[in-house]
């Protein structure tokens, strides 16, 4: 039984439907070959920007969808059903342009942000490094000051579509400072200087490129800085609160999607005479990963519709994040065994779900980060 | 050149149909309603011939209410207004009663072409572009795999089981077109904002002109006397090789007339 959604507008309902329409022939067909292959679905995601799926919950007037968080983050929720991969790079592309469109002067808003909202461009997010992951303030790639603008030396870790991207918002040091001497950059592919290493070899989410991404000299000038001069780690915490929202659905989705597998196989699957479906211990297995699914989408929406609304979220997507990446981890951990031995195999699609779980628990702050997050929260009120 | 294209929405495709015992007619309600998929190609051809060569694309729906929702994604992928003609005087309908109120409805629009899918994934006639274009007193270009306009000459590649024949004729005219044609465009979230602010027209069968002797159910001109489900598919048949697992395979085949 696929989710079932209340969606605040009519326009919502026919952008869901087109989502879960593009999640059905295009996502779902190759998911598992391009798993296996480890091959980078660049031609899926022209699709989505053709369809106006890469820049939903930013402002029309660039290029965006102007949907609230509600819609987007239910959009990535289906294509996440299907492919956790594609979605977590949706996700990704969406905190790449939020520095740009969030802190970004106008006039860098107007000459840049139409192409990567409404267009075919594909955004990455370079924060973290090798020494610096859970805490970013660990940096130490350089940006030094020249006559024209700045020079970037360094190296990024984990870049998410590192090597396919077409921009990369990145951060590094204008000064020694350890919070205030941060700065945001948008960052062309093409650049002379910018390289990448080949990408990690990875447990799960196989579909989407991580790389380390090496700056060698990398001339930007001025007009690339976003925000001011020190505003970076200030930018970056703000798009990560964005992001965890994202990650969150892109794992309400994940979770979905192996209950639905999981739930037909059991309907279908005899043993001792009947579906596994109708031996308690196993029917009640089912309810547990339902329960899951369903209040980890109300904690996510609940965060988002707080978002929307322009309360304070910071909490509570973390909040989200915590509790809807554990419950993907869970939930597909349990479809594996809903399919027994066949679940184990590369023959069905929950062993994929399993492994594109567990790094959710893991990037844009892992769950220790987050329940660091919500205790700083709670000690500050 | 302004097209006019035909869509109907028609049961899943991938959906088991089932025909309603009490009369005999396809069960709608039971199943999910869709665009008929080869309709979906029919559409993109137009916005295609739209965008090489301007004009306007409007679509055409003979069917219930619900039809709206078809009518919104077609208008969604980029055509410009939509015509919807509904009245319940239409229900029951066979191909011919339907060929008349299509071109009753068809007459109360300009068009330079009539694009239609060569058919439609519940009834399967596959005779509607042939009826049309008798209706219409217009000539017919059928089963086109691959299609050029060019000034009022328009030129196809229709699909033949040897091959494809190359025919021709001027505007106005029918056109019907398979799957081969193209690979039909996704809506764009803009499309779907866009379709809200598009004429959408609803037309009874009075505003159409039609009489209502002329169609419907109890007037059609076939009818099915009863139905039988299709037998479970049989056992396939297993092919061990033992070393000559080719040559009993090429005997199958031959055997089925296959090869
Ligand atoms: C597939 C993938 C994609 C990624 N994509 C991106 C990307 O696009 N852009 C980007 O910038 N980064 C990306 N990352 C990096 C990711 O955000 C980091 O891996 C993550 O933040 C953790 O950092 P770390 O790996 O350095 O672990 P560490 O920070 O070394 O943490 C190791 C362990 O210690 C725990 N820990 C650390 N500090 C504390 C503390 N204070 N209290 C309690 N426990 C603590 C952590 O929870 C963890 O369990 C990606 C990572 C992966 C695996």
């Amino acid at each position: 039984m696929p989710a079932e959604r209340m969606l605040p507008t009519a326009e919502s309902q026919d952008l869901l439907a087109l989502a879960r329409d593009i999640a059905d022939n295009e996502l779902a067909p190759i998911a598992a070959e391009h798993d296996a292959e480890e091959r980078f679905p660049r031609e899926v995601f022209r699709t989505l920007g053709r369809a106006g799926l890469l820049g939903l919950p930013y402002p029309e007037q660039y290029g965006g969808g102007a949907q609230p968080y509600e819609v987007y983050l239910q959009v990535l929720e289906e294509l996440a059903s299907r492919w956790a991969s594609v979605a977590v790079g949706v996700s990704v592309h969406a905190l790449a342009c939020y520095p740009l469109a969030t802190f970004g002067s106008e006039q860098q808003r107007e000459r840049v942000l139409p192409d990567l909202l409404g267009g075919e461009l594909l955004g990455a997010y370079a924060l973290s490094e090798p020494q610096a992951g859970s805490d970013p303030a660990a940096m130490v790639t350089k940006a030094t000051r020249t006559d024209v603008g700045y020079v970037l030396s360094g190296t990024k870790a984990w870049i998410t579509h590192g090597g396919h991207a077409d921009f990369y918002t990145t951060f590094a040091r204008t000064s020694a400072d350890r919070s205030r001497g941060i700065s945001c950059f948008l960052v062309d592919a093409g650049m002379p200087g910018l390289s990448f290493a080949a990408p990690e070899r990875k447990m799960g989410l196989t579909g989407s490129p991580t790389a380390m991404g090496h700056y060698d000299d990398v001339d930007v000038s001025t007009d690339r800085l976003l925000g001011a001069e020190g505003q970076g780690l200030h930018i970056a915490l703000s798009a990560l609160d964005n992001g965890r929202l994202g990650i969150a659905a892109c794992a309400v989705g994940l979770a979905q999607g192996a209950l639905d597998e999981s739930v037909a196989y059991a309907k279908q699957r005899q043993t001792f005479g009947r579906a596994i479906i109708d031996h308690q211990g196993l029917g009640f297995l089912l309810a547990d990963m339902a329960a899951a699914v369903e209040s980890a989408r109300a904690t996510t929406l609940e965060a988002a519709r707080r978002r929307d609304r322009g309360l304070p979220y910071g909490r509570q997507a973390s909040i989200a994040k915590l509790v809807a990446t554990d419950a993907a981890m869970k939930v597909t951990t349990d479809a594996v065994q809903v399919f027994g031995g066949y679940g184990y195999t590369r023959d069905y699609p929950v062993e994929r779900c399993m492994r594109d779980a567990k790094v959710m628990q893991i990037f844009e702050g892992t769950n220790q980060i987050q329940r660091l997050v919500i205790s700083r929260h709670l000690a500050r009120s | 050149m302004n097209i006019v294209v035909l869509v109907k929405q028609v049961p899943d495709t991938w959906a088991e149909k089932k025909l309603d015992p009490s009369d005999s007619t396809v069960d709608r309600a039971s199943v999910d309603a869709v665009m008929n998929e080869m309709d979906e190609y029919a559409v993109e051809e137009a916005l295609k011939i739209k965008e090489a060569h301007g004009g306007e694309v409007t679509v055409l729906t003979m069917g219930p209410n619900r039809a709206v929702e078809m009518l919104r994604k077609a208008l969604s992928m980029g055509v410009d207004k939509a015509v919807h003609l509904v009245d319940d005087a239409l229900e029951g309908s066979c191909a011919i009663q339907s060929s008349y109120a299509l071109a009753q409805a068809i007459g109360t629009l300009s068009y330079d072409l009539v694009l239609l899918s060569a058919e439609s994934s519940d009834a399967r006639m596959g005779v509607m572009p042939a009826l049309l274009a008798e209706r219409l007193g217009v000539p017919q270009l059928s089963d086109a795999r691959k299609v050029d306009v060019d000034g009022s000459k328009v030129v196809i590649e229709r699909m033949t089981d040897y091959g494809h024949d190359k025919v021709e004729a001027s505007t106005p005219l029918v056109l019907g077109v398979v799957e081969k044609i193209n690979e039909p465009r996704y809506p764009s979230f803009k499309g779907i904002m866009a379709a809200k602010k598009k004429p959408l027209t609803t037309l009874t069968a009075a505003d159409a002109g039609i009489d209502t002797g002329r169609v419907g159910l109890a007037t059609a001109t076939s009818s099915v006397e009863s139905f039988t489900a299709a037998p479970p598919r049989a056992a396939g048949q297993v092919v061990k090789d033992e070393g000559d697992g080719g040559v009993k395979l090429a005997d199958f085949f031959a055997a089925q007339k296959l090869i």
